[in-house]
């Protein structure tokens, strides 16, 4: 969970985007790390296969700003997709602050969304977390592919809860920020809330 | 212990008997860089040559490496492998947990050995272990009592907004 340091006078949050495999999570990061100015972010990590598939995760450190004094700093990670992943997985989603959940709106993806979005579920029970009472938004990624669901498909099968639902293109940096931005809201929410 | 679910709050007077502990254990095992990193990947203190490593993301990818063993020492059976250890050709990185939760690494190169980082190690473990004790039964005090309150009590829209901007 968040990490409050009075002595640096800083707040360390940890978002993790979740989703099947090649739904644009990395792309998602790597949007941010390029349009972000060099002093507010750190070093890019992707540990990935030479194909350039995620294997273990992608770490991006974040440097917001000030609020009330403090730095506040988001910690980006993003899970391997690939269903044999798994026991990877579930290590990424420790100490989580918020979620992102990447979807694939592509029409052929469907199933694979719903089976990634369970195991998000599933895994963050074994870590003892409730995604219902986590901060949680969802991207309803690669909208500019011709074959893709509807959004209002996608929304009544990935989002019963309503939460925070936004449209993107990862590649062209659509939604990316606006993505960003309404779980990095959430999760400041709860620290307000003392959570 | 620090439940995995809490969130870690350090203080000014507690960071500072951090500093100091770390800041002991480099002299002592003649060693280049420590630092102390939270299990989920956030550094809270780094001493000795650190001018030129990227620490964010060496707390990241250590606590990454825990997280990875851990898991391997779950499929065998273990509660975890408290100390991991990773020889170079010139420096080394010596790796334990603390208190369940935080870890500690140190590195170092010729000009110390594993047995004298070991040695010294568990002996700084046992301190900063006490320190982390104290640090959540303070944070808990705190949050019981009304006089402090949070700093992000008051936070507003406008402000995250800004963040943004």
């Amino acid at each position: 969970m968040s990490f409050i340091n009075y002595a640096s006078r800083e707040i360390n949050c940890k978002i993790v985007y979740y989703g099947p495999g090649l739904c644009g999570k990395t792309t998602n990061l790597q949007y941010i790390y390029q349009k972000t100015a060099e002093e507010s972010k750190g070093k890019m990590i992707s540990l990935a296969t030479e194909t350039e598939r995620t294997l273990f995760f992608d770490f991006l450190p974040l440097a917001l700003g000030e609020i009330r004094g403090f730095k506040t700093r988001f910690h980006l990670y993003t899970v391997p997709g690939q269903v044999f992943y798994d026991a990877s997985r579930k290590l990424i989603l420790k100490g989580v602050d918020g979620v992102v959940f990447v979807a694939d709106s592509q029409e052929e993806r469907f199933d694979a969304n719903i089976e990634s979005l369970e195991n998000l579920k599933d895994n963050l029970e074994e870590q003892g977390f409730d995604l219902e009472k986590l901060p949680f938004v969802i991207q309803y990624n690669k909208r500019d592919l011709p074959n893709v669901s509807s959004v209002e498909e996608l929304s009544n099968l990935l989002n019963p809860r309503k939460v925070p639902e936004l449209e993107g293109c990862a590649m062209s940096g659509e939604g990316v920020f606006e993505t960003l931005k309404a779980v990095a809201k959430l999760v400041l929410n709860d620290l307000k809330k003392g959570g | 212990m620090l439940g995995p679910q809490s969130s870690l709050v350090m203080y000014d007077e507690e960071y500072q008997r951090i500093l100091l502990l770390l800041e002991r254990l480099l002299r002592e095992s003649n060693s280049k860089v420590i630092f102390l990193v939270d299990k989920n990947g956030q550094l809270i203190a780094a001493t000795g040559e650190t001018a030129n490593l990227d620490t964010t993301s060496l707390a990241s990818l250590t606590a990454g490496n825990i997280a990875a063993t851990g898991g391997l020492a779950k499929l065998i059976g273990e509660k975890e492998f408290s100390i991991l250890f990773h020889e170079g050709e010139k420096d080394n990185i010596h790796i334990s947990i603390i208190g369940g939760r935080v870890i500690l690494v140190v590195i170092f190169d010729q000009r110390s050995s594993l047995g004298l980082v070991r040695l010294r190690v568990k002996k700084a473990s046992n301190e900063l272990a006490i320190v982390f004790e104290d640090l959540v039964s303070r944070t808990e005090r705190e949050a019981i009592s009304s006089s402090t309150p949070s700093p992000f009590a008051e936070i507003t829209d406008d402000d995250i907004d800004n963040l943004f901007n």
